[in-house]
């Protein structure tokens, strides 16, 4: 086994074994520590150009990476005219640009703040770098690799759905240039470390609150009622 | 009819000296913790006064409470689909500053600090960033401060009187302020558990408590916003929000809440109320002038054999019936009607009433007689040095006749006791005034033993829990002291990495 083999074959499946068995860890052993740890108490101003373009930013970049996932065909045959690319790769570029806007804020407010200093973990610091590090290479492949989408759906997709069949196909992606390779790892690495970080609260995203009734009462010797 | 307890609270202001015997005695038991320091689950507030958080009664800033819409009630901070969207950035959320950042005083200043011609001074340290900062709040920062134009002037309260009559109020000669005590009023539509996405504030069905559960918080901070009251606050240290507990494990094991059992005033009674929970979408979204009416409308005489029956039905224990039938509350709020809500137009049906305090006149001094030029006892209340106006914005949203009624049942009362004991009232007067206040002479006397002679069992009729009912029984509450939760943790709660 190569050096290569590992890093793409092995150590994606550790990363989400190590994740999954560790969330659910903390979730039974350490439900308390389930949080988006939001510091907006001590800080509201930075955090809001922080926060909210890091947020979305990071959302619809995952969405498009997601869509790219399922119908690379699509993604390929859209960017077969040069002007539908450019479209493309200037969108992924925005996008990029406004995520990493929101992250070097967020990471400058966490440095600057003596307030946030003290809500600031040595975990929360690592995370940032990774992140950091994820979308730098991210802005860098929009950047500079003009076919940055088109690889992502002929190379990157079919190396993840082997990931995906545990079949892994390591020459798809030995080819692909250092910084979108960098890409790759870090993601998984980003993976690693959802339970020993504060990204576990993308976890909970409260979606049940969409439908659930307003008011919560919880009786001691009845089943559980949700109302009035 | 679905019937309900609720563990209901009055606090009679007249007998509130501001002491903060009660802040005092909640702080030393459950927030002395990292992370809370700068919570205060009960307060005592001067009025007039900006309060804490500074002017948490502006709903135009922080969001509070609820609103009518169409036939019923909409957040005022969020929704389900806004909820989701502000996550990432909470739009209304008051920040630290917005009460006051807590600090202690380098003490080790005064040993280590080498010789030199001054004294050594200790100086303030922020408890969050450990530097030196220098203090602008702190608790009870505008105590007794009432008249200074920073904290009156800018009371929320004072917003519909003109500016001409308000600096009126501020002439030395005239100035006044009372204390106004805060709790958790544990409503009965309480905003802060719509308001939370994750679910983990609930109230309990058997006695109205609310509470929020630590390990289901996951520190989104609609809860914060949300309460008008502001009396959910974020813990910035475990990235949980914690809020008044109405010290459950006191109340579960016959004990009175710590700030009601240290109450050097008296001022505090607690008791269980009966209440019909159908009515509460209707109630919460009624006109702002029928709020006070239609609240006491919905708690329910607990001696009526049909809301008995029904009680009964929907699994209320007869125990905690008994109960109701003695709860000093019941007999304040609905039997007497002298106990207000405070700021019922916030629509979250607050649990927690007030009886308004009789301020003191303005008068003049006459061959050393104190003259207030009223031709009637009852007209002393428009000579009061606070306008009928500011009460009634706190306590009947601006509902000036129905402080006025509760005021002269008071003055009645102590007429009524004058004439009895000091014998220098003319009966007639008397009758007159008891005869427009619809009190008896028998109300009139159980009034006066329950607002000055009450023993501690009257004052706190503490519904048995039934714990025998759950799984285990609730430990000592001082066993789980420092923790963030009572029991179900594993050592002390560790902020998440």
């Amino acid at each position: 086994m190569t050096f290569s083999d590992f890093l793409f074959a092995v150590f994606p499946y550790l990363c989400i074994i190590i994740a999954i068995v560790g969330s659910v860890w903390r979730y039974v052993g350490d439900r308390f520590s389930y949080s988006s740890l939001s510091s907006q108490f001590l800080e509201t101003r930075q955090l809001f150009w922080g926060s909210v373009a890091w947020h979305y930013g990071i959302l619809i970049v995952l969405t498009i990476h997601l869509v790219g996932f399922l119908i690379p065909e699509t993604i390929l045959w859209w960017n077969q005219v040069p002007i539908r690319l450019y479209f493309m790769e200037t969108t992924g570029f925005t996008l990029a640009l406004f995520t990493l806007g929101g992250l070097i804020m967020l990471i400058v407010r966490r440095v600057n703040n003596p307030r946030i200093r003290a809500v600031t973990s040595p975990m929360d610091m690592v995370l940032l770098l990774f992140l950091l590090v994820q979308v730098g290479t991210g802005v860098w492949t929009a950047m500079f690799y003009r076919w940055g989408s088109s690889w992502y759906a002929a190379y990157a997709v079919p190396y993840l759905w082997s990931i995906f069949y545990f079949k892994p196909d390591v020459t798809l992606v030995n080819n692909l240039p250092m910084v979108t390779q960098i890409h790759i790892l870090n993601a998984f690495a980003l993976v690693l470390l959802i339970p020993f970080t504060r990204l576990v609260h993308f976890l909970s995203v409260p979606i049940k609150y969409i439908w659930r009734p307003h008011q919560v009462v919880r009786w001691n010797r009845r089943t559980p009622v949700i109302g009035p | 009819m679905d019937v309900r307890a609720q563990t209901s609270m009055m606090f009679h202001l007249d007998k509130c000296i501001g002491c903060h015997t009660c802040s005092v005695a909640c702080k030393n038991i459950w927030t002395d913790r990292k992370g809370t320091e700068y919570m205060w689950w009960n307060n005592v507030e001067t009025k007039p006064g900006t309060g804490y958080p500074t002017k948490w009664e502006d709903q135009e800033k922080y969001k509070g409470g609820w609103e009518p819409k169409e036939k019923s009630v909409k957040l005022r901070v969020t929704d389900k689909f806004r909820g989701l969207a502000n996550i990432f950035h909470q739009p209304y959320l008051p920040t630290i500053d917005d009460y006051y950042e807590p600090w202690t005083y380098k003490y080790s200043d005064l040993f280590d600090a080498p010789a030199s011609d001054d004294q050594p001074t200790a100086r303030p340290i922020s408890l969050i960033t450990n530097k030196p900062i220098d203090i602008n709040a702190g608790p009870n920062w505008d105590d007794d401060l009432s008249g200074s134009p920073i904290y009156a002037n800018n009371d929320p309260n004072f917003d519909k009187i003109s500016e001409s009559e308000k600096q009126a109020l501020f002439e030395l000669e005239r100035l006044v302020f009372f204390y106004l005590p805060r709790i958790c009023n544990h409503c009965l539509n309480p905003a802060c558990v719509a308001s939370c996405p994750s679910g983990a504030l609930y109230k309990r069905g058997e006695d109205g408590i609310v509470l929020l559960d630590q390990n289901v918080c996951r520190g989104w901070r609609f809860c914060i916003s949300a309460c008008p009251y502001k009396k959910t606050y974020y813990n910035w240290k475990t990235g949980k929000s914690e809020k008044c507990i109405l010290c459950f494990p006191r109340l579960e094991s016959g004990q009175a809440p710590a700030c009601f059992h240290s109450c050097v005033g008296r001022i505090r009674y607690l008791g269980v109320v009966l209440y019909d929970a159908d009515k509460i979408e209707a109630i919460a979204s009624a006109p702002e002038d029928e709020l006070v009416e239609r609240q006491r409308e919905m708690i329910l005489d607990p001696f009526d054999p049909a809301v008995i029956a029904q009680a009964e039905k929907n699994g209320v224990h007869f125990s905690i019936i008994e109960a109701a039938q003695k709860s000093p509350v019941y007999r304040f709020v609905k039997e007497w009607e002298l106990a207000l809500p405070l700021h019922p137009e916030f629509r979250t049906l607050p649990m927690l009433f007030y009886i308004p305090p009789l301020l003191p006149v303005l008068g003049h001094v006459e061959n050393g007689i104190y003259d207030v030029d009223a031709t009637d006892y009852f007209g002393s209340l428009d000579k009061a040095r606070m306008p009928m106006q500011y009460m009634a914005s706190l306590f009947t949203a601006g509902n000036e006749e129905q402080v006025r009624g509760v005021l002269e049942k008071l003055l009645a009362v102590r007429m009524y006791k004058r004439a009895e004991q000091v014998d220098d009232i003319d009966a007639d007067l008397v009758k007159a005034m008891l005869e427009k206040t619809g009190l008896t002479a028998e109300a009139c006397e159980q009034i006066f033993r329950l607002t000055s002679l009450p023993t501690f069992e009257e004052r706190f009729v503490i519904p048995p829990a039934h714990r025998e009912y759950t799984a285990e029984l609730m430990g000592d509450p001082y066993t789980f002291k420092a923790e963030a939760g009572i029991g179900g943790f594993k050592g002390t709660p560790e902020r998440g990495l």
